[in-house]
């Protein structure tokens, strides 16, 4: 199966090179979010509290800008029919969700360079824990992300219908995933932060869990 | 010789409130060919749909075995071969590219001899590199029998297989389907003429749109 879904992610990888589909709208997104939040900042003073919360708004509302084309794309170009014929469901999942995850991995650590370089209050003071709250949340979002678009795909109006149903989905990750980069920012311990990362470690391991047992139904018409 | 045989018992499909067919049964053991006729509508592709795993019925069951032995869902897929005006390969990839990466999904070796032979049967050995965006639409459907037939399965289902084909694609796509039909069981869903006549047995859906029991 894994073999499968490697090439399965390697067939939407040259896909991406050659069509552009994703990448573009991700990069334009960040982009104009971090200009927008530059320009409307000026020379205010940020405390860390927003800094945090504005970082994690931009990782959400760019994974809504691109991570449903993992499934979009395919039901617009008319080749899920072709996918059906090829793989069993749970390639499918793991070849688009291995194909996400390194898209949110990629997209988040251009986010947080750039907030790093144009931002005075980005100080990361206990970095062990930032890079924990980083991958964890990367991964939920991607999961996540993945599964939604998925169910989105076949909709009439997909545009609305991702954000709309992501946000409840996604709320408590992104909320802890706030809290756990304030305590990075406060330079607060691993052992005063393991209640945030329970939190985001058991959203993990649910949604790895219900996607791929909802999967199969998701995908059969 | 393939040891391949599709059972159907008491299959039902509704869309909605309506009805499509009711209580569908049928087995197929033998190789040969085999058809499915109706008018416009009267559920043919949705039929097809449910017998390769890709729609879901409302009631009955469709069993495929293989010497005897059922094949699990999650591997259907690599027993069927499946063409239709509705499947749609990947543009931005050539001919052989789409296979080369098909054969890599299904975890098949890719047959190149097979291919080849297959790309030259449908007249297309001199445009395997080229991206499918630039073919034709019947260059397109003869593609896709090399898709369906790439991987030596042992049940073919052609949804109305001569759509968009010229006359030299039709005889093309006939000598195969009597080749093919020798080998493994082929299922022919449609209304032309020319292609039911391959058939030795065919089923009506309009015979089915009664509920019963």
């Amino acid at each position: 199966m894994n073999s499968k879904a490697y090439n399965l992610f390697l067939k939407d990888f040259r896909s991406e090179l050659r069509t552009r589909y994703a990448i573009n709208a991700l990069a334009m997104f960040i982009i104009v979010a971090i200009s927008v939040i530059l320009f409307s900042i000026g020379n205010e003073k940020i405390n860390e509290n927003l800094t945090a919360g504005l970082f994690w708004v931009v990782i959400f509302f760019t994974a809504m800008s691109g991570l449903s084309r993992a499934f979009v794309s395919e039901e617009e170009r008319g080749t899920t029919l072709t996918l059906q014929l090829i793989a069993s469901p749970t390639t499918v999942f793991s070849g688009k969700l291995i194909f996400n995850v390194i898209l949110v991995f990629a997209m988040n650590a251009i986010i947080a360079l750039l907030y790093g370089t144009l931002f005075e209050d980005f100080v990361i003071k206990n970095f062990l824990l930032f890079l924990a709250t980083f991958v964890l949340g990367n991964i939920g979002l991607a999961v996540s992300s993945t599964i939604i678009a998925a169910i989105i795909a076949k909709a009439g109006a997909k545009g609305t219908l991702y954000p709309v149903l992501s946000f409840p989905i996604l709320l408590p990750l992104i909320l802890t995933c706030v809290q756990l980069t304030l305590f990075s920012f406060d330079g607060t311990s691993f052992d005063k932060s393991k209640f945030e990362l329970a939190i985001v470690v058991s959203y993990d391991v649910i949604m790895i869990t219900v996607s791929y047992l909802l999967f199969d139904f998701i995908w059969q018409e | 010789m393939s040891n391949y045989s599709l059972e159907v018992t008491q299959l039902t499909k509704y869309f909605g409130r309506r009805l499509i067919f009711s209580n569908l049964n049928f087995k197929f053991v033998d190789n040969g060919i085999y058809g499915v006729s109706g008018p416009n509508g009267s559920g043919k592709s949705t039929l097809v749909k449910i017998l390769a795993g890709i729609i879901g019925a409302n009631k009955g069951k469709v069993t495929h075995s293989i010497n005897g032995n059922e094949i699990i869902e999650e591997k259907i897929h690599n027993h069927i071969g499946f063409v239709s005006p509705y499947l749609v390969l990947y543009e931005e990839f050539s001919a052989e590219e789409n296979l080369m990466m098909f054969a890599k999904i299904r975890g098949v070796e890719y047959n190149k001899q097979r291919v080849d032979y297959l790309f030259e049967k449908f007249l297309l050995l001199k445009r395997k590199d080229d991206f499918v965006k630039t073919y034709s639409s019947g260059m397109k459907q003869r593609l896709k029998f090399i898709f369906a037939l790439m991987h030596s399965p042992q049940l073919i289902i052609l949804d109305e297989p001569t759509s968009n084909l010229d006359d030299e694609g039709k005889n093309s796509v006939y000598e195969i389907i009597r080749e093919e039909g020798k080998k493994n069981i082929i299922l022919i869903a449609s209304n032309e003429r020319n292609d039911l006549e391959l058939c030795s047995e065919t089923i009506f859906l309009e015979n089915y749109k009664q509920i019963t029991g």
